[in-house]
């Protein structure tokens, strides 16, 4: 960072604003991004024609797809994801990405075109107030009037965006500022006094955390994507080996460990694992980490492990006792809270607590996992499609989910060995995000296998992404579970609704058509009997592979817990 | 959790914007604002946002966490009513024949402790500082004379306990200096 004025060889070079964004961005080190264009944004498009060689731009075919991708890049390498947009709609539709960008705390910086600054407020063709609108989905936005304002704006907004916890970030740029010439001078930015990205570790609390759990009998840890953020896997793991603690991770924390860990005792949440939902009412120490208590892990609040203390560590202090009643915080990074309480805690092993995880998980074994995974009915289950990938595969995927029925069960059944390899939207729940987060994520990662898993219903809502595969030769695989219904609320209709099945039926086209027109390899199958060989044909298949698989119609996701129901009240059936 | 009234001070940044930023915290928790007042603070290009709400004291905490939260909100408290000294302002226009006439009106203007503010032919206006309900008396009086224009700003509150302003904002400019 400190040479950058050496490394982009341009200090106080006379430019003009388009040209100094993409100066700001190379200086930042980005060299892809994702966008699409359009009148507003025409003078920074022409200016990346000129640095093609530092700047890779993905023109995805919907600017929703542009934030999809930005965000599976960036969750998968942990960079900043940047997109660019046009003004109007091309602006607006950003906006699901960047919520859900938001509330999962994903690192990304949109810049946008805006009306010529004399036009704004004016209703000029296509003109949105696109501050105003993103204002409650962004962490910070500023719009840009003058070309001299852009290079600090820029280095402001990369700092905010993966600083502290990050999220999305948008920078409005009239053209008139893409047009007028400024000296680019491109220093890093520092800091603000109104912004404590990370607040300072107090040892006081750290030691009363470590107090806590040195005195507890059934210590449980609950833990989210905050470890993964802060880089902390190394030390989550050494922590809770030494303390011996159950550790159950939230849809955001998948990966953060090895799955199959001996404390890693699954997912927490409406559909997640039988025993560390249950357990949750009946630990005496809950330790959360980097996770945020969302009403999907919670259940009834009023009725959420009420018997125990509770240890939050947690980067953000919005977030303690927003939801859950916090007798220690311990607010910091996660890395450096988890160093400083590793030296402190006392080594255990609570081999009688663990052994509580154990009995539950084969009750859970026996009612549902087992049944998923090697069904008797005569379509195939989604649960042993993602079973045979794990079974056929190093392990070493990075599964990007849509959301649904298939998430829950990719969520619930895929294996996973290494770090930042499941991404998925958690907190926005947004279908359509898997298509294009696989992109994004497979450009981010280019040797690593990336399987998406999607329903037929959100793949229709992100479909053109397809367009973005063929274009640059995109080696994602696409896993298709095929249960010609939008299967998650046909399963809410099912169980709460007197399977009354109102609009949830798809009557869907031929996929096999449609994908291999995008020049992707296909392959559909309905049989159990080929599922061994399509699932290999497709992890060493060199390009882009889409495998369809029909499952069954009616099938359910369980455990669940039902809205409204506390943690313990989960339903094996 | 019963509801109460709590004075919300806001320190931000001298930036276009952040009135919206500030209000959509309230909005998304439909919140009522009951009033608001901004102005400079003692320190230059930091501004102060007094809100007034009615609310539960655990909702208001989780407002003023996620009003710090925003970039350039550089400071968030909470206060009730006991904890701050709170003024509001009112100017009443009533027709000047009403005051010149001897009458009562005069007697209860003064009484009030409120302020002439300035004598037209037609009307005159009369300026009241005080707390709502001492400022709604004086409204309420007043009334029976025929009031042709009524306005009330939004609480302004200089808190009783907290620490300077300054000596906040010089912790946080250490803060980005290390
Ligand atoms: C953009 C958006 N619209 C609606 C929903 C509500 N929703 C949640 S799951 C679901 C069904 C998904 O169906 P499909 O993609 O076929 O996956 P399945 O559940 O069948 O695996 C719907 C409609 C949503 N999450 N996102």
């Amino acid at each position: 960072m400190e040479n950058l004025a050496i490394k982009t060889n341009i200090r106080k070079q006379l430019m003009t604003g388009s040209q100094a964004v993409v100066h700001s961005l190379i200086a930042e080190g980005v060299d892809l991004i994702f966008g699409y264009p359009g009148g507003a944004i025409m003078p920074v498009y022409d200016a990346l024609y000129d640095v093609e060689d530092k700047i890779t731009h993905i023109l995805t075919r919907h600017e929703q797809g542009a934030t999809h991708a930005a965000q599976g890049f960036a969750r998968a390498t942990g960079k900043v994801g940047v997109c660019l947009a046009t003004s109007g709609p091309g602006a607006t539709n950003l906006i699901t990405g960047i919520a859900d960008a938001q509330i999962d705390s994903t690192p990304l910086v949109c810049i946008t075109g805006q009306v010529t600054s004399h036009l704004l407020g004016t209703d000029a063709f296509q003109e949105t107030d696109i501050i105003g609108i993103s204002m409650p989905v962004t962490k910070w936005n500023f719009q840009v009037t003058r070309a001299e304002e852009i290079p600090f704006a820029l280095a402001k907004a990369f700092f905010i965006a993966k600083s502290g916890r990050p999220g999305p970030v948008l920078i409005d740029i009239t053209k008139d500022a893409q047009f007028e010439t400024l000296h680019f001078d491109y220093k890093p930015f520092k800091g603000m006094r109104s912004y404590v990205p990370t607040p300072k570790l107090n040892l006081d609390k750290v030691k009363e955390a470590a107090t806590l759990i040195n005195s507890a009998k059934k210590p449980f840890v609950l833990f989210g994507q905050g470890v993964l953020l802060a880089r902390a896997e190394k030390e989550f793991k050494e922590f809770i080996e030494k303390a011996g603690l159950p550790s159950a991770w939230t849809i955001m924390g998948l990966s953060a460990l090895d799955s199959d860990h001996y404390l890693n005792v699954g997912m927490l949440g409406m559909h997640g694992n039988y025993a560390p939902n249950k357990l949750t009412n009946e630990c005496d120490v809950l330790i959360a980490i980097g996770m945020r208590f969302d009403d999907r892990v919670t259940g009834d609040l009023n009725r959420y492990a009420k018997q125990a203390k509770v240890i939050h560590i947690e980067i953000d202090p919005a977030e303690i006792d927003k939801n859950v009643k916090t007798d220690v915080a311990v607010l910091g990074n996660a890395k450096e809270s988890l160093k400083a309480l590793i030296d402190l805690v006392i080594k255990k092993e609570h081999k009688d607590w663990l052994e509580n995880f154990r009995k539950l998980e084969k009750e859970e074994y026996n009612e549902v996992i087992k049944k998923e995974l090697n069904p008797k009915a005569k379509l195939m289950s989604m649960g042993e499609v993602i079973n045979k990938i794990n079974l056929y595969s190093n392990q070493k995927n990075i599964i990007v989910s849509d959301v649904g029925q298939h998430q829950m069960i990719a969520c619930r059944y895929a294996k996973f060995k290494q770090t930042r390899s499941s991404i998925t939207s958690g907190g926005l729940g947004t279908m359509g995000f898997c298509l294009p987060a696989a992109i994004g994520a497979k450009m981010g990662m280019p040797d690593t296998q990336v399987i998406g898993i999607i329903g037929d219903g959100g793949f229709q809502m992100t479909i053109q992404e397809l367009g973005t595969i063929f274009q640059f030769k995109t080696a994602v695989k696409i896993v298709l579970l095929n249960n010609e219904f939008l299967g998650m609320v046909r399963q809410w209709q099912e169980l709460f609704f007197d399977k009354r099945y109102a609009s949830t039926t798809m009557v869907n086209p031929d996929f096999q058509t449609i994908v291999k027109g995008y020049g992707i390899k296909v392959k559909k199958i309905n049989k159990r009997e080929h599922l061994e060989e399509a699932i290999k044909e497709m992890l060493s298949y060199e390009g882009s592979y889409f495998l369809e698989v029909m499952v069954g119609k009616e099938n359910n996701v369980f455990p669940m817990i039902a809205t409204g129901a506390s943690v313990s009240e989960i339903r094996l059936k | 959790m019963d509801k109460k009234r709590f004075t919300i001070s806001v320190f931000t940044e001298d930036v276009v914007g952040i009135l919206n930023r500030v209000s959509i915290i309230f909005t998304r928790r439909k919140i009522n604002v009951e009033s608001i007042a901004a102005s400079e603070s003692e320190i230059k290009n930091i501004y102060r946002y007094t809100i007034v709400i009615t609310e539960t004291e655990n909702q208001v905490k989780k407002v003023v966490g996620q009003l710090e939260k925003q970039v350039e909100v550089v400071k968030a408290v909470f206060h009730t009513d006991s904890e701050i000294v709170h003024q509001e302002i009112a100017l009443y226009k009533i027709k000047t024949g009403v005051l010149a006439s001897g009458g009562n009106a005069e007697k209860i203007v003064r009484s009030h402790n409120a302020r002439v503010l300035s004598v037209e032919t037609e009307f005159s206006v009369i300026e009241k500082t005080g707390h709502k309900e001492e400022t709604q008396q004086l409204f309420d009086e007043l009334q029976p004379f025929g009031i042709l224009e009524f306005v009330r700003s939004g609480r302004v509150a200089i808190t009783k306990p907290m620490k300077t302003l300054s000596s906040i904002v010089l912790q946080l400019e250490e803060l980005v200096k290390n």
